[in-house]
């Protein structure tokens, strides 16, 4: 079970970002999740939408450098220390994780967790051997 | 009194100050000389001369240097390393070499002969620039493949001055030996000289109270207002020297104490200065591009390079009594060539190391800048769709490994900054390359 993230180049200057999302809401397209890197040079926007094609094909049509990348979202109730259990069995078995971001939904109870690691396939297999629970898309746009 | 100074300081009277009419001869026969060598022993120049169908027994007058066909950058890279050598590589004593656009590099020789030469007319440039044999003259150009550092230093022992062959670089350094040393000449670039002077500033040194007095500053392009700007803050009388290793290296032309032009060494080499698109000579006063075709080297005899820089020919003599035909202070390039702290660069090189890391089609913009005295590169790289990652580390190593590629291919350093894509203004399609915005 994988979700489609998109990912932006943007550089350090006014108004970059408010270009992305402009574009993204003219056409009609929902952001669920979203988280910046920064340095002081350049930014990356890394998104997660409803409709991942359709969100690549308009960034790029603007001219936009962007790329899809395969991430993990896991369920996390949205309680204290559950994040950290999470982390501690990916840590325990020397998983890196490149980056991670999160968002609790709608309703509120559970939060989403975004995960990009080195080595997904054996981080997938050992979150769901440890009952962790994963999120489609359909999954995270009705979340 | 400086106006004495001016008319009794010349290195070499006989040639220096030699009737024009006299030289005029002394150019013809050593050019019949040259050309006939080259048709003997250089198979480029033979196919070039047979290709126009003359002869070395077709030079008859110094106006028939105008029917000998030009030789560019290019032929020289084509003949890469020696394939321009006049000589057996038993004969050649030293090598020099240019950076080259892609990897390339241009390569030049010299016999003893030729090593003599060139020192005699870094001598007349020092000599020029005020100097005697009682200098103390400290050397900030870079030593090694360059010409700058290794062509002031054999000129300077020939003069007889104290030498201090400090290379470029460590400028706290050059500030505390100048002081100690008691460094009369400083022989570097413009910009490293005002550098120099700033930094002397900020450790509270006054450059005017040294014994410094004079500078011979080339290898990039400046003005008289900087000239003068660097006079006024140093206290110091400046000269520009020019040259380019294609032709010898520094000493190919001086400027005198009376700054008006510069001296152009022409009973070595012969300057023409002619229209960059046609390549039709151009009479005296009228801007174009500098020509220069070598009568006296043995290894590595040049017949009409083109140069790239614009100057005009000055035709009076100058009033300091040598009789040399004179060049304008360079004023620009025909091509694209930047000079960046002494060192040509052109921003084809960049496109080379961004189609090295698999751009198919970079886009990048030069843009170049003054800080200090300093000049400071930066790269401007668009960044496209297969060059992107998700990943921070993965574009911060991207910029830091097209930057050393930079500095590998170029030895100057910059910064490399990655933009979105089509943010680089482009004119009729095509990014604009380079924005300078140093005020000379």
């Amino acid at each position: 079970m994988q979700v489609t993230q998109i990912s932006v180049f943007l550089q350090n200057t006014a108004g970059r970002l408010a270009g992305v999302t402009k574009t993204l809401g003219e056409a009609g397209i929902n952001i669920r999740a979203l988280s910046i890197a920064d340095t002081s040079d350049f930014g990356i926007l890394r998104l997660i939408v409803d409709k991942s094609e359709e969100a690549l094909k308009v960034l790029k049509d603007r001219g936009y450098a962007v790329s899809k990348t395969e991430v993990i979202a896991v369920r996390v109730p949205d309680k204290p220390g559950e994040l950290s259990t999470i982390l501690s069995l990916l840590e325990g078995t020397g998983i890196n994780i490149e980056y991670l971001y999160a968002f609790v939904g709608r309703s509120g109870g559970d939060a989403v967790v975004v995960f990009r690691v080195e080595e997904p396939q054996r981080a997938r297999v050992l979150l769901s051997e440890n009952n962790i629970e994963f999120l489609d898309e359909d999954q995270i746009n009705k979340f | 009194m400086a106006k004495r100074r001016v008319e009794n300081l010349i290195w070499n009277r006989a040639r220096e100050c030699m009737d024009r009419e006299e030289k005029q001869q002394l150019q013809l026969e050593k050019l019949q000389e040259t050309v006939r060598r080259v048709y003997q022993k250089v198979p480029h120049y033979r196919n070039a001369l047979q290709e126009r169908g003359i002869g070395p027994d077709d030079i008859r007058s110094l106006a028939d240097l105008t029917h000998l066909p030009f030789t560019a950058k290019q032929d020289l890279r084509d003949n890469y390393p020696f394939g321009m050598f006049a000589v057996p590589k038993s004969e050649i004593v030293r090598i020099h070499a240019s950076s080259g656009t892609t990897g390339k590099p241009t390569v030049v020789a010299y016999t003893s002969r030729d090593l003599n030469n060139w020192a005699e007319l870094v001598s007349r440039s020092l000599v020029c620039a005020g100097g005697t044999h009682e200098d103390t003259i400290q050397i900030a150009y870079g030593y090694g493949l360059f010409t700058g550092g290794l062509g002031i230093h054999y000129g300077a022992e020939r003069l007889g001055a104290t030498v201090v062959p400090i290379s470029g670089g460590n400028s706290q350094r050059q500030v505390n030996l100048m002081r100690d040393f008691g460094t009369t000449i400083l022989a570097c670039t413009p910009s490293y000289a005002l550098h120099i002077a700033e930094v002397a500033r900020e450790s509270g040194i006054d450059i005017r109270e040294l014994p410094l007095r004079a500078g011979i500053f080339g290898a990039e392009p400046w003005s008289d207002n900087m000239r003068k700007k660097l006079e006024a803050e140093t206290g110091i009388s400046a000269v520009d020297i020019y040259g380019l290793s294609e032709v010898v290296g520094p000493g190919v032309a001086c400027m005198c104490q009376a700054k008006e032009g510069l001296h152009v060494f022409d009973d070595h080499f012969i300057p023409e200065i002619v229209d960059p698109v046609t390549g039709e000579p151009l009479p005296p006063g009228e801007e174009g591009e500098l020509v220069f075709t070598s009568i006296s080297k043995e290894a590595f005899p040049i017949i009409r390079y083109r140069t790239r820089d614009i100057s005009s020919i000055i035709e009076e003599p100058c009033e300091c009594g040598r009789t040399h035909t004179r060049i304008q202070r360079i004023c620009g390039r025909t091509d694209d060539m930047l000079i960046i702290r002494g060192v040509n660069v052109f921003p084809s090189q960049i496109e080379s190391v961004l189609l090295e890391i698999g751009e198919t089609e970079p886009h990048y913009q030069l843009i170049v800048d003054r800080r200090g005295q300093m000049d400071a590169l930066e790269v401007l790289v668009e960044v496209s769709e297969q060059m992107f990652s998700d990943k921070v580390r993965g574009l911060e190593e991207l910029g830091q490994r097209i930057q050393h590629k930079i500095v590998s291919l170029l030895g100057v350093s910059c910064k490399v900054k990655l933009v979105e894509p089509k943010t680089i203004e482009r004119t009729s399609g095509k990014a604009k390359r380079v924005i300078d915005k140093r005020q000379l």
